[in-house]
């Protein structure tokens, strides 16, 4: 059975953007043309904003427009205290496709999958294994996981064996 | 099993995502201290059993410190609140009051 899909996305570009979210909101909406997330929640198609704490938002854009998105920040925050900085080679991006996807990442993380409790759209940041990561729902059988690059391949093979296990016996959550 | 709800974020935590900082409501002494309140300052915790404040960091979420009043035998928590106060709040002692009649608070 291989119901459950691992998938090491393709490098994005992305922008750790620190500062008072009042500050941060009309720039975030010009270049992505969403308003600022919910916390635990991302906004956005296409270029997005994934929410990190109330004073960190993870901008998401194509490699190749950091630098100018970095310079539209840069501009527009020019008279706020803020930080606007190129993380996009710091983190991995795995995808997770399959109907099992909230059942294979509770096995490796102490976060609740449940449906009632993690609504697809949110992100948590979390612990998966023994490191740090993030896990965004895109859809009821679609996951998003990002993780520090330093730590990807051990993430990997941590998903591919959460995977593996619940392909061989599925729980219901 | 401990899980504390981050008021900063709203997650409820496991305990392995969060980092502890130890006895909460410390008086910070200064230079102006004598050698033996900055031992005190450094070195002695109450360690009580039973109700106790404590710091916790969202350390494997969003990042922020916080405050948790919880019984160190049961493991109940009374409830979780900002780290940018220096008393537990009212709400917080009226929880811990309604559930330990006796308490007196921790000198
Ligand atoms: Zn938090």
């Amino acid at each position: 059975m291989s119901d459950l899909s691992l998938e090491r996305a393709a490098p994005r570009g992305m922008i750790a953007l620190r500062g008072d979210f009042d500050s941060l909101a009309g720039p975030c909406r010009e270049i992505t043309g969403a308003d600022l997330p919910a916390p635990l929640g991302a906004a956005g198609e296409g270029r997005a904003l994934l929410w990190m704490s109330p004073d960190e938002l993870l901008l998401l854009c194509d490699p190749g427009d950091v630098g100018e998105v970095l310079a539209r920040l840069g501009e527009a925050l020019a008279a706020q205290h803020h930080l606007a900085s190129d993380v996009s080679d710091a983190r991995v991006v795995f995808t997770l496709r399959g109907p099992g996807v909230r059942d294979a990442l509770a096995r490796i993380t102490p976060c609740d999958m449940r449906p009632g409790r993690f609504h697809v759209g949110q992100v948590r940041r979390t612990r998966l294994g023994q490191v740090a990561a993030a896990i965004r729902l895109t859809g009821d059988a679609a996951a998003e996981v990002y993780c520090f690059r330093s730590v990807g391949d051990y993430v990997e093979r941590l998903l591919a064996t959460a995977l593996e296990s619940a392909n061989r016996e599925r729980v219901a959550l | 099993m401990l899980l504390l709800t981050c008021p900063a974020c709203g997650v409820a935590a496991d305990e392995t995502e969060l980092a502890p900082g130890g006895e909460a409501h410390l008086t910070r002494v200064g230079p102006d201290g004598d050698d033996a309140s900055f031992e005190g300052y450094l070195f002695q915790r109450a360690n009580p059993r039973g109700v106790h404040f404590e710091r916790w960091r969202h350390v494997y979420g969003c990042g922020k410190w916080f405050h948790a009043a919880r019984d160190t035998a049961t493991l109940e928590v009374f409830g979780t609140y900002s780290a940018q106060t220096t008393a537990p709040p009212d709400d917080i002692l009226d929880k811990i009051k309604a559930r330990r009649p006796g308490w007196e608070g921790n000198a």
